[in-house]
């Protein structure tokens, strides 16, 4: 059974369809990256996905199960939502913040941290590398850090599903690496990862499959290298690309905007 | 990096500092309580003091004790207590440090709707009219500065509050002016001012039941507060919907300060020194901050209305006046501080 099913989803931000005919599927084990260009719709997806949007039309089943019927509690021990958004308001020290990733799995308001909470703060810490920086307030760290500490937040939850939007943003190369790496960790223990992305190379190298919004619908669906086409790159995001191999993989590079001009869409947006 | 066993260490340290601050505070009450039932014009001496806590049939000692300085001294206690909750529950909701229920309006708002039961009779035809019309006036408050501050960050939420304040002091205004009475006219005022001074059982009584029910919808706001702390959405999907908490805070606040207020007329600025205080002891978690701050402000409240009684030498202080003297340059001074990180 697919862990999240997402079947001809339309979803309408007051009452403009933002996604239409949207389906998306992501089992044990996988992970799906989402891609497309500004505005495509990937966070609405993922918000969608998260149950913190109620679809015009469509179905979200996680587990088998329409995501409208799972309880709170059980809903939120079960998927994990990284959103973009990463402000910290108090000076919050960082081991604390991860502990909150654990709060859905508190039984009564009585209870302190059981035993199996602390380990997986520990080690969410130690995965996110940020266990050095856990007795720092958060409102001290730098933006990286700090998109590590988030991600280590959702981590600690030890979900079976994880909607993570944009978690490489912001990262140098080696923690942005580090961070595909633990998906793909996690993932072969069993994790489901749907994830956003927005550099090509990332999620042609780390995902499994690939959905590639375009102005809120499916552009493509599949293996990377069927997705990322020169052509469907061209049309999609407008831009020319070389597809290069080094070591075995395959990059795509961005080489300038194709020359026609973009096709307007309907929301009478410009396509970047 | 730092091996796991001091990490827990360090958890641990911040469980006994919230363990060390929590006992300060508890010793501390019990020590106010029984000067605040030694001190008054009645020269009581300990001892006496004691035999007429012990034997409230006692004519002198007992009545003085028991009718007198007892209700005088666990309302001031009680009422700082929500104010204390309330002003840590507003911030942890708010996302903002400067909220509080006096700055924002919900006391001054509380206190018209006590007005108004006075003013229109209600207060005599039934004696819960006094704290229902201060709950409605409260939650009436609330509900308001969600609508007025959105999602805006701490300028808009203080202009709401400003808003809201002189809105409810501009109603309370009209009413003393329309009053036909000057005499009803100055008991207003003074009652206004806030002071828990020859209060009674029965407003004791009459209060209690919604400062526990709101206090206890504060502190079931706990888990929701912690989780807001990463924002809403986050909070929403870690099973703590923020409308919940809303609705929590909402109307723990409004049944608290609003039953609190009606009794005691508007106390400000509890609610916003306390937590301010006591954060850093509970690393600044919103949630874990709450049961703390309602001891610091049962505390605090206790030491100013000893205060008050001890150091006037002439007509005694109001309670209120006293907390605004100190806490309105205090406010002053964190507005200082936070202006280059916030505003």
């Amino acid at each position: 059974m697919s862990t999240l099913r997402i079947e001809n989803l339309e979803v309408r931000l007051s009452r403009r369809p933002v996604l239409r005919q949207v389906s998306l599927e992501a089992s044990a084990g996988q992970v799906v990256g989402l891609i497309g260009p500004n505005g495509a719709g990937k966070t609405t997806l993922l918000r969608a996905a998260a149950g913190l949007l109620s679809p015009a039309a469509g179905q979200i089943r996680l587990f088998g199960r329409a995501l409208a019927d799972w309880s709170q509690a059980e809903r939120a021990r079960t998927l994990a939502y990284l959103p973009q958004g990463r402000g910290a308001v108090w000076q919050i020290k960082v081991a604390d913040l991860v502990q909150l990733g654990r709060l859905p799995h508190r039984a009564g308001w009585w209870q302190g941290p059981t035993a199996e909470d602390r380990v997986a703060v520990t080690e969410a810490m130690a995965a996110c590398d940020v266990t050095a920086l856990a007795e720092r307030p958060v409102t001290e760290l730098s933006g990286g850090e700090l998109a590590r500490v988030y991600l280590a937040r959702v981590m600690a939850t030890r979900p079976s599903l994880l909607l993570a939007d944009e978690p490489a943003a912001g990262l140098d190369p080696a923690h942005s690496l580090d961070v595909m790496e633990l998906f793909r960790r996690r993932a072969a223990e069993g994790l489901s990862v749907v994830v956003t992305l927005h550099d090509l190379n990332l999620a042609a190298r780390f995902c499994d499959r690939l959905v590639l919004l375009d102005r809120g619908s499916c552009a493509a669906v599949g293996a990377p290298s069927a997705v990322l086409t020169a052509e469907r790159l061209r049309s999609v995001y407008q831009v020319e690309t070389a597809q290069v191999t080094v070591a075995g993989e395959t990059l795509v590079l961005p080489l300038k905007r194709t020359a026609e001009p973009a096709v307007p869409s309907d929301k009478g947006e410009a396509v970047l | 990096m730092k091996p796991p066993e001091q990490q827990r260490e360090g958890v641990a340290g911040q469980r006994s500092h919230i363990g060390a601050a929590a006992a300060l505070l508890t010793g501390l009450t019990v020590l106010l309580f029984a000067i605040s039932l030694t001190a008054g014009p009645a020269q009581l001496s300990l001892a006496a003091t004691f035999t007429g806590l012990m034997d409230p049939a006692d004519p002198v000692a007992g009545l003085i004790v028991w009718e007198i300085r007892l209700p005088r001294t666990l309302l001031a206690f009680l009422i700082g207590t929500v104010l204390g909750l309330s002003g840590a529950a507003l911030q942890g909701l708010l996302r903002n440090p400067l909220a509080e229920p006096g700055l924002l309006g919900v006391s001054p708002a509380a206190a018209f709707g006590a007005v108004a039961v006075f003013y229109s009779g209600l207060a005599g035809s039934f004696a819960l009219a006094l704290p229902l019309g201060g709950i409605v006036g409260a939650g009436v408050a609330v509900v308001l500065l969600q609508l007025l501050s959105g999602r805006g960050g701490v300028l808009t939420l203080i202009l709401a509050g400003v808003a809201v304040s002189s809105f409810a002091g501009a109603l309370t205004s009209l009413a003393l002016n329309l009053s036909p009475n000057p005499f009803a006219t100055s008991e207003i005022v003074f009652w206004l001012l806030g002071s828990v001074a020859d209060r009674s059982w029965q407003q004791v009584v009459l209060a209690l039941p919604f400062l526990v029910l709101g206090s206890g919808l504060l502190l079931s706001a706990t888990r929701g507060l912690e989780a807001l702390s990463l924002g809403e959405e986050a909070a929403a999907t870690l099973g703590h919907p923020p409308k919940r908490t809303r609705g929590m805070v909402v109307f723990g606040t409004a049944l608290a300060v609003g039953a609190a207020t009606a009794v005691s007329g508007a106390i400000g600025f509890v609610g916003l020194i306390v937590p301010h205080l006591l954060r850093p002891l509970v690393g600044h978690r919103p949630g874990r901050l709450l049961p703390l701050a309602a001891l610091g402000g049962g505390t605090l409240l206790l030491a100013a209305d000893l205060c008050v009684r001890l150091l006037s030498p002439g007509p005694e202080l109001k309670l209120g006046v006293v907390t605004a003297l100190v806490g309105a340059p205090f406010f002053l001074l964190l507005l200082l501080r936070l202006r280059r990180e916030m505003l």
